[in-house]
């Protein structure tokens, strides 16, 4: 078990920095999901602290001890690499071994916890076939129990399921979950993935181009979002934002705070628009209403309109959120706050 | 209906038909023709005088010094020429790969530029550098006061320095062909490696070599093959000698092309039969131990 913390690490491949001063702790014992779009660094930041790739400069702690200088395989880290990077020469008993052999645990040992570790993911028939014979679902396993039989402190996966069908998936994330709860060590996930980072993380670090955007519970990620990215990440669909037309302001609010109706309410915002597409999810549907201003999505929980229908779209003022010029978010206390309010009411129509 | 059905089966062999009269002209009925010359005392100038004798050929042949010297010869030549290649080749594929220097990229292009040199031109300058009185060699072995060698011109050295010669004309060759293995190699294996703990030893013997392990059988097979049919080197540096001290098997085969056509083919059977065991030897021996993916 431990904690792992990033001290103004800065990491260059060649002239391009990728991450810059970047300072971040992760608590021990905790789910921590590093999100956010492709090319923002993830990868980069889990193999520092596996030290695969080291800190250009900086300091990567693991347990308060600098481990700069520890090689790899005795930091007390096991990962799960995106493709798996299984050993293919081997069977998936000596795949799972291999770790354990190099630690120079005994062999009855190295039986016992094989035989264990394989039951758990459930692997126990596949022990003495090479992993070319297996399926990608079965390969991940292997992959996840090469990490765990060596009872690792730290847990680094990286897109562990991006290769899995999305049943199977599903499945997957829910193990994972209750593997975490089981083992209570510290979990670094990397996924591109909003949906898996919210149903999984204990504290979700979102992350774009090299630099922390937010770091909180998926709750608070998605409830009080600090700028418009983190804003437009989380959530499907993303939150609606537009511009308010006044300091490079925009508002925006969540498509399932929006109430659709055939006659004009009373809502604090409002307007009225024509719905362009009908996308029905089952429990949900998701429409698009446009009107020469705005192009919003919204999302209701019965499917009572159809296409080109003439809708009346309504938000309460509790559920807009505004956002600076800096794309930070502006609090309610603010003193722009009742102003920039004040003129998006305006803009609905009356 | 029926007609299609016989033209389905019929047309795989309609299709490799060509091919197959191809390698029946050209390989299977040569093999032939060497068997049946094997039998024959077969008269060069007149064909009307050769006579059939049966296995008396190779009666002969068995017992024949020469035959089992040349023989001998070929297995010391094939045993080192294919070790030290194999081990030269490796290492030089592996320095290489280490890491992507303008040094490395140059190295790569030197070890290879041998192989596409012709070999007679290789030999002719190795016997001048290996000449024991004016020869280069031997002047940097005295320059650092290390004793020098008679190379070619002592039976007891004269193998040594055609192994050399053969070495160094292929080890580029083959070093490039595991050098593609090597960078074949997923990196993110290594890395996982890393995090098991692996030693650099460890990562190389149960990683990297099961990793390349089939590009090195195809080295092996096709070195193995190759030397056991060694003759270029031997006709032009030493022509057998010193004392039959470099005469091997296809050498033997070359020495009595004219006045001995029949007994030269049985030994040609003789050393295609010695190939083919040893290759099936291989097969059976390694082939489980070779990873395909
Ligand atoms: N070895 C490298 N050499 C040069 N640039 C690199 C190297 N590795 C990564 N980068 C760059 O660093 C940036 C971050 O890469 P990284 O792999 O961490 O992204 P990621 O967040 O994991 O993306 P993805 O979700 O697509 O896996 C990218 O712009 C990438 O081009
Ligand atoms: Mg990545």
């Amino acid at each position: 078990m431990a904690s792992i913390e990033f001290r103004k690490v800065t990491k260059s491949f060649g002239d391009s920095t990728v991450i810059k001063d970047l300072d971040l702790t992760i608590a021990d014992g905790e789910f921590t999901v590093l999100v956010g779009p492709s090319g923002c660094g993830k990868t980069t930041l889990l193999r520092m602290i596996a030290g695969l790739d080291p800190q250009t400069s900086g300091a990567v702690l693991i347990d308060g001890k600098d481990v700069t200088q520890i090689a790899p395989g005795q930091r007390g880290v096991a990962m799960v690499f995106q493709n798996y990077a299984i050993y293919p020469t081997m069977s998936v008993r000596e795949n799972i071994e291999f770790g354990l052999k190099n630690n120079k645990v005994s062999k009855e040992e190295r039986t016992e916890l094989v035989e264990s570790i394989s039951a758990t993911v459930g692997l126990s028939e596949y022990l003495d076939r090479k992993p070319s014979t297996l399926s990608g679902g079965q390969r991940q396993r292997v992959a996840l129990a090469r990490a765990m039989v060596k009872k690792p402190s730290v847990f680094l996966m990286d897109e562990p399921l991006s290769n899995l069908d999305a049943k199977l998936r599903i499945q997957m994330r829910i193990e994972l979950i209750e593997l975490h709860k089981k083992l209570g060590t510290t979990f670094v996930y990397v996924t591109h993935d909003q949906v898996e980072a919210m149903s999984m993380a204990d504290t979700i670090v979102l992350m774009n181009k090299g630099v922390i955007q937010q770091e909180a519970s998926p709750d608070l990620i998605y409830r009080e979002p600090n700028n418009r990215f983190t804003a437009q990440f989380v959530g499907v669909p993303p939150m609606n934002v537009a511009p308010l037309g006044t300091d490079g302001a925009h508002f925006g609010f969540r498509p399932e705070s929006a109430v659709l109706t055939r006659t004009p309410s009373d809502a604090w915002f409002r307007y009225k628009g024509v719905i362009t597409t009908r996308e029905m999810l089952g429990s949900e549907t998701i429409y698009q209403v446009k009107n020469e201003q705005f192009t919003f999505m919204i999302k209701c929980y019965e499917d009572l309109f159809t296409v080109d229908e003439h809708v009346y779209v309504g938000v309460p003022v509790e559920k807009i959120m505004l956002f600076g010029a800096d794309e930070n978010r502006i609090p309610r206390e603010d003193p722009r706050a009742a102003d920039y309010l004040e003129r998006l009411r305006r803009q609905g129509d009356e | 209906m029926n007609n299609t059905t016989r033209w389905d089966t019929l047309r795989p062999y309609v299709m490799i038909l060509p091919a197959m009269l191809a390698i029946l002209c050209f390989v299977i009925y040569p093999v032939f023709y060497l068997l049946k010359l094997s039998f024959y005392r077969y008269n060069l100038l007149n064909k009307a005088k050769s006579k059939f004798i049966g296995l008396d050929n190779y009666k002969q042949l068995f017992s024949k010094d020469e035959f089992y010297v040349a023989l001998n010869n070929t297995l010391i030549y094939t045993v080192t020429v294919v070790l030290l290649t194999i081990v030269i080749a490796l290492l030089l594929a592996l320095l290489i790969n280490r890491k992507k220097t303008r040094f490395n990229a140059f190295l790569q292009a030197g070890i290879f530029t041998p192989h596409i040199i012709s070999i007679v031109s290789i030999a002719l300058v190795w016997m001048l550098l290996m000449e024991p009185n004016f020869g280069i060699l031997n002047y940097v072995l005295k320059t650092f006061g290390l004793p020098t060698s008679k190379w070619l011109q002592s039976s007891s050295t004269s193998m040594l320095s055609v192994i050399l010669v053969s070495v160094w004309h292929n080890v580029g060759y083959y070093a490039l062909i595991l050098l593609a293995a090597l960078q074949s190699v997923p990196p993110t294996i290594y890395e996982a490696a890393a995090l098991d703990n692996a030693s650099r030893f460890k990562t190389f013997y149960k990683i990297t070599l099961p990793m390349i392990s089939p590009q090195l059988f195809f080295v092996l097979i096709i070195m193995t093959i190759g030397s056991f049919k060694v003759f270029d080197t031997v006709r032009i540096m030493t022509g057998g000698g010193p004392n039959n001290s470099t005469s091997t098997l296809v050498y033997h085969i070359y020495e009595y092309r004219s006045n001995n056509l029949g007994y030269a083919s049985a030994t040609g059977i003789i050393l295609m039969v010695i190939i083919a065991i040893l290759t099936f030897v291989y097969f059976r021996v390694l082939a489980n131990k070779v990873h395909y993916q």
